[in-house]
């Protein structure tokens, strides 16, 4: 009998509820709270003159209103801008209820809280603010020529510029290398913007103990733990008084990783006030034009290369639109210059980027946060490469690989992180040669030429991309079997519909050799685990899943030290399986993992019949040792966190044949394959399923989502009816394929899985539709009215 | 995202219904499915004084198909007539055309009658009614009358339903022998309002031959813009029609507006297309009724 | 000012539930908060997502574009009612087995819609089980494993109707 369930597609722990209608997401919480709505600008730019609520009071069921005059404190100042970089020379932030300039359309500017959300929506309709007008600034061109600003502290809009340059062999410029290659490109690329679009909004829902002085928080977010420590420290409040926890969160994808959000600070605080439990859920409308957005930005691209496609210099200069407010940092651009190396090893690289000031919804990472623009820039290149030379696609990207044998490989830049970006493992000739086999490169010119026969026109397209996970600090786990058997996992991090209670379920279960029924998960709570960074970056297995696992490894080698001294044995001859401490090959000599609780705890008073064994009474002991020895606590449990030194690589390929109807430009994704490497997989069924959705969301971003912005700052496609994020009906059904090379780094050898499916997908589908058509794709999402009028261009 | 408050009436009669909608008047907004509507409350893009809801007014779900054509009351959902097998038979464009209609769940819940008075220019029963040269039956306290799809449609999102009347049913006719009909759109996604689609009507002579042919084209104009191709094709035999010149005449005819999802070049090329494609199948459809 | 309330009376899950609302009250906000069965979600409140899907007098509609006064007096099947006795149906077991959920949100959409689908055509085709489907947003799955559970379930149906 095997407790090993490392590995396997175990099912999820966490579908009993939710298939049941029973799951606990925010707007499901707190049945009687008051509910708070929000007053929000209509216009890109203005000043505010006047807040005029006079009409409002007269609302039934209104309880409050306040503006930014109301807040005090901590609470009235701009709200943190959370990852400082040296080169964000001008970062700023918005105050959670805006004072004096609105920056984009939905900021908020007056809260109301009401009995229902209805009469708090009755209310904000009757409250009248005078706006004066101020010229908005739209689109990543307008911003650059910096006529008028969004800040008016902030000269050309410029947020942050940041060059990173890596020399190429004897220590030639890029430049020098692109001028002295024998070929050379040059052009332009546009990735426009999406957004996550989780399918329940945010929200936050606080109850205020006025006789505890305490609050208790819940949040949609990805970070209980930070979001705790804002409120704290806003509220002015100490922080053991202050709990967050992370309910069933309805999809995240990068957008509630961002906090706090004015709502999880001005929501606590007003239940606070006014002594009332207060809710808030963000409706759809407000998701669109008040959380954030990703993706838009214009890169300059120049290419030096050799006769084999090898590139000898690359130079690329990115314009990344990051919106009204940097509360992220500029860690999008960040992650798109660095990643944007994926599995290749150029001669020089140098990659400047400018994050620019616009009046629009901020940006902050949504899934694959800055790679599919990286991405989409190298893998364009590459085809351009190979178009130029006549050669194969997938030869020139094998031309420039890294090679298994050179790990870890050192790409001479500075990561996400703040740490070198050394690539720890990886095989990615192998990868391509799996997905050429999987969608059938080589036999594909056949393929096509039917399909022209026959009057269709068809094109295969492949991608391929490194992306760092796991990134640090760090994560904590911590494991408790309790005198019932039962164990007890907590972490701090928060889920969002990955499977943590399955998967780290998993990684306890194999590590102490327990049924995985006896095994429960509790995540994103901060009455369990305080210390935590948060979910993102495809880090949560890694992070947590290593810290769970040296957890369970500190309790399990106590848990044998107990049962070596009750069973008369050396630990090193005991192993767990099944829940029972037993010596090797003697199955007969064993004590339960429960009694082992049990012992673990000396116990004055014996609550139960089991506790019996462990009061002071019971039975022999020695008399010259204190009851809890030196360096010992009572209690079979155990805490320790996971700190990398850096963040481990994973990378995948993919490959897509798309279908272009001759008549109308639509465009059919015919077959999709993903050959996807993230070293050991904890559950495979989970992988998958993190691969599909990714893919699903990548789809949306080449072919069909776009946030439409007019030139005064009106999102004009601000609903589900406008911003087309696919139904089944439109994603293709996903072939894949696993290569396993585990992580060096980390004692499971596991790396990220969560963003790797959307990364490439954009630049895939640009190469197929390129293969299809014979028409240069330089922009990305591409639309059936788009793809006309490329015909036209022709 | 909730309707602001409304004074809201239920009439058990169609006669109730009447006079509130009488006495509301111009603030009076008349629920149905509310497939359309309640978006837009939801939104507060309209705030009615008063809503009227039909939904127990008995009588109304009618779908009565004769020989004449089919005739289709305020209740009956945009599900049924789909399913309905005698409708289909009377006048095979409204299957045709419902199939293409949003999704099955809002086609449960939403109504032909209502989507008529809704007048949206990207909605496919608009285009049905106008091709088919039907009309909608308005009632009001001082009596109905008869309203044909020429003058019923006004403008985007307008129709000639004045305050104080309710549309209690729609008529869709049946085509003469030898017709045939075919609905084609693109949307950016399944289900979604048409970027451009051609619903188009063709009847042949005993010898096979085009005698009549129409398209209705939705999101290129105002209203749904019916154009009269029989010209264009010539009187030619229809398995051997080329449908480009007819195409071109429905391109010359129309005019598109750009918006986030499609230029107005793209629309009306694309119009061409699906109006070949719908004139085509129209015409095999017409043949196949006669074998 | 002070809105009028109305009695309404639905069957929910086969229980008789009572509640006064207003006119504008949203059936999805009349079973969540009024009734309090949270189980049927709001993704966007204008029809598109299909998360609020229930089945009104058994056939699907979205909760959010139709007023609980409406419904008065008609039956409502929620994702709680899908269960009996305990027991998970055929299409509930079929969504866990395929994977076919992830954050969950939008599942009880799916589970109603696809339960009333699989009751009128219990042998679908791929392509009637992807139109099926077609009308509800996911944004984590993909879709592909839910268009496995849907063909699953219909196995599992077929297996127990033998």
């Amino acid at each position: 009998m095997t407790t090993r369930l490392f590995g396997e597609p175990v099912r999820r722990r966490e579908d009993a509820r939710l298939i049941t209608g029973q799951g606990r997401y925010l707007d499901d919480l707190g049945g009687g709270a008051l509910a708070a709505a929000f007053v929000r600008s209509p216009h890109a730019h203005a000043r505010i003159l006047d807040i005029d609520v006079s009409a409002a009071l007269d609302v039934e069921g209104l309880v409050a209103i306040y503006t930014w005059e109301d807040l005090p404190g901590a609470l009235a100042e701009p709200l943190p801008l959370l990852i400082p970089h040296p080169a964000l020379t001008h970062g700023r932030t918005a105050y959670p209820l805006a004072r004096e300039i609105v920056r984009h359309v939905g900021e908020p500017v007056v809260m109301v809280v009401a009995r229902d959300r209805y009469l708090a929506e009755d209310a904000c309709a009757l409250i009248r603010v005078d706006y004066e007008i101020l010229k908005p600034v739209v689109g990543i061109e307008e911003a650059v020529r910096g006529v008028h600003l969004v800040h008016e502290d902030v000269p050309g809009n410029i947020g942050a510029h940041l060059v990173q340059e890596v020399p190429g062999p004897g220590g030639l410029t890029a430049r020098e290398a692109i001028d002295a290659a024998p070929h050379t490109l040059e052009f332009r690329l546009d990735v426009e913007r999406s957004a996550c679009t989780p399918l329940e909004g945010k929200g936050v829902y606080a109850r205020w103990d006025a006789d505890d002085g305490s609050l208790r928080v819940y949040s949609s977010t990805q970070t209980s733990t930070s979001v705790r420590m804002a409120i704290a420290a806003k509220l002015g409040l100490p922080l053991p008084k202050v709990e967050v926890i992370a309910p069933d969160v309805g999809g995240g994808f990068g957008v509630k990783i961002v906090h706090p959000w004015p709502e999880e600070v001005l929501v606590p605080w007003a239940a606070r006030l006014l002594n009332r439990e207060v809710k808030w859920t963000e409706d759809r409308r407000e998701h669109f034009v008040s959380s954030s957005h990703e993706r838009g930005q214009v890169q300059h691209v120049r290419a030096g290369f050799d006769d084999e496609g090898r590139v000898l210099g690359l130079e690329v200069e990115i314009l990344h639109d990051h919106g009204a407010y940097t509360p992220y940092g500029i860690i999008v651009p960040i992650i798109t210059s660095t990643q944007l190396l994926g599995p290749y090893k150029v001669g020089a690289y140098r990659v400047e980027f400018s994050s620019i000031y616009t009046n629009t919804v901020q940006v902050t990472p949504y899934r694959g946060a800055g790679r599919p623009q990286g991405v989409f820039c190298m893998e364009r290149t590459m085809d351009r490469i190979a178009a130029h030379l006549g050669r194969d696609r997938t030869a020139v990207r094998a031309a420039n690989f890294i090679q298994p044998h050179e790990f870890p490989y050192d790409q001479g830049m500075t990561f996400q992180d703040g740490r070198p970006l050394i690539y720890d493992s990886g095989d990615y000739p192998e990868a391509l040669r799996m997905l050429k086999e999987l969608i059938g490169w080589d036999s594909f010119p056949e393929t096509k030429a039917r399909a022209a026969a026959e009057g269709r026109r068809i094109g295969i397209g492949v991608g391929c991309y490194v992306e760092g996970t796991g990134v640090g600090p760090y994560e904590g786990g911590h494991v408790q079997v309790t005198s019932d058997g039962r164990v007890h996992v907590s972490t701090g991090l928060t889920s969002q519909g990955q499977g943590h209670e399955t998967v780290f379920a998993q990684i306890a279960a194999t590590e102490l050799g327990v049924p995985i029924e006896k095994v429960s998960v509790v995540t994103g709570d901060t009455r369990r685990f305080g210390y935590a960074v948060g979910t993102f970056a495809s880090r949560a297995a890694v992070m947590s899943g290593n810290a769970i696992a040296l957890a369970c490894r500190k309790v399990r080698e106590k848990a044998l030290r107990i049962a070596a001294e009750a069973l008369e044995a050396d630990p090193r001859d005991l192993e767990i399986t099944d829940g029972m401490v037993h010596v090797a090959g003697v199955p007969s000599a064993s004590i339960p993992l429960a009694t082992v609780a049990v012992l673990s705890n000396p116990l004055r008073y014996a609550f139960d019949e089991e506790a019996k064994r462990a009061t002071q009474f019971a039975g022999p002991a020695s008399d010259d040792r204190p009851p809890v020895a030196e360096g010992e606590e009572p209690g079979l449990e155990g805490r320790d966190y996971y700190s990398p030194v850096r963040s481990t690589f994973a990378a995948g390929m993919h490959a897509a044949i798309v279908e272009t109807d001759l008549d109308t430009a639509e465009i059919r994704i015919l077959r999709y394959a993903v050959v996807h490497d993230c070293g050991k997989l904890i559950n495979p069924m989970i992988v998958e399923g993190q691969i599909h959705g990714g893919v699903a969301q990548g789809v949306g971003g080449a072919l069909y989502e776009k946030m439409v912005y007019d030139e005064h700052g009106q999102l004009l496609n601000a609903s589900f009816m406008d911003f087309l994020m696919p139904y089944a009906t439109e994603v293709p059904r996903i072939e894949t394929a696993h290569l396993e090379t585990p992580s060096p780094l980390n004692p499971l050898g596991i790396k990220g899985a969560g963003e790797a499916g959307v990364i490439p997908v954009s630049a895939v589908i640009a190469s197929a539709v390129e293969d299809a058509e014979g028409i240069t794709i330089a922009r990305m999402p591409v639309s059936p009215s788009d793809l006309h009028h490329l015909r036209l261009e022709r | 995202m909730k309707p602001p408050p409304f004074g809201y009436h239920g009439p058990a009669t169609l006669g109730e219904a009447l006079d509130v909608l009488a006495e509301a008047g111009p603030d009076g907004k008349v629920l149905a499915g509310g497939q359309s509507l309640i978006p837009l409350l939801n939104m507060r893009l309209a705030a009615p004084a008063h809503i009227v809801d039909v939904n127990r007014v008995p009588g109304l779900d009618g779908i009565e198909a004769g020989p004449s054509g089919v005739r289709v009351g305020a209740l009956a959902r945009h599900a049924a007539v789909e399913r309905s097998p005698e409708a289909a038979a009377a006048q095979p464009l409204l299957r045709q055309a419902l199939r293409l209609v949003a999704h099955p769940v809002i086609r449960n819940r939403g109504t032909v009658v209502g989507s008529l008075v809704h007048a949206d220019p990207a909605a496919e029963m608009p285009a049905v009614l106008a091709l088919l040269g039907g009309s909608v039956r308005l009632a009001s306290r001082g009596g109905e009358r008869e309203v044909p799809a020429s003058e019923f449609f006004t403008g985007p999102m307008e129709s000639a339903l004045r305050p104080g009347e309710l549309a209690v049913s729609a008529f869709f006719p049946a085509l003469p022998r030898r017709s045939g009909t075919a609905f084609h759109e693109v949307a950016r996604r399944h289900g979604d309002y048409a970027v451009a689609g051609v619903a188009a009507a063709v009847t042949l002579d005993e010898d096979l031959r085009i005698a009549a042919a129409r398209v209705a084209c939705v999101s290129v104009g105002p209203v749904p813009v019916v154009v009269d191709v029989t010209a264009a094709c010539g009187p030619r035999p229809a398995a051997s029609a080329g449908w480009e010149a007819a195409a071109e005449a429905v391109r010359d005819r129309i005019d598109p507006e750009g918006d986030i999802h499609a230029t107005a070049d793209y629309r009306r090329h694309l119009t061409g297309v699906l109006a070949a494609r719908a004139l085509r199948d129209a015409a095999s459809a017409a043949r196949g009724e006669e074998s | 000012m002070n809105e009028t309330g109305h009695h309404v009376r639905l069957t929910v899950n086969g229980v008789v539930r009572e509640a006064t609302v207003p006119g504008r009250r949203l059936l999805s906000d009349c079973l969540r908060h009024d009734l309090g069965l949270t189980g049927t979600h709001v993704g966007c409140e204008h029809g598109v997502c299909g998360a609020c899907t229930v089945l009104l007098d058994g056939e699907p509609v979205r909760s959010c574009l139709t007023f609980a006064v409406t419904v008065d007096g008609h039956e409502i099947t929620t994702v709680e009612g899908l269960a009996r006795d305990g027991e998970l149906s055929p299409v509930q077991r079929a969504f866990t087995e395929c994977h076919a959920l992830q954050c969950g949100f939008c599942t009880p959409g799916f589970l109603c819609t696809v339960t009333a689908f699989l009751r009128d055509n219990p042998a679908p085709t791929e392509e009637e089980a992807l139109k099926a489907v077609a009308g509800n947003l996911c944004r984590c799955t993909g879709y592909q494993n839910i268009l496995k559970a849907v063909h699953r379930a219909a196995e599992i149906q077929a297996e127990e109707d033998r």
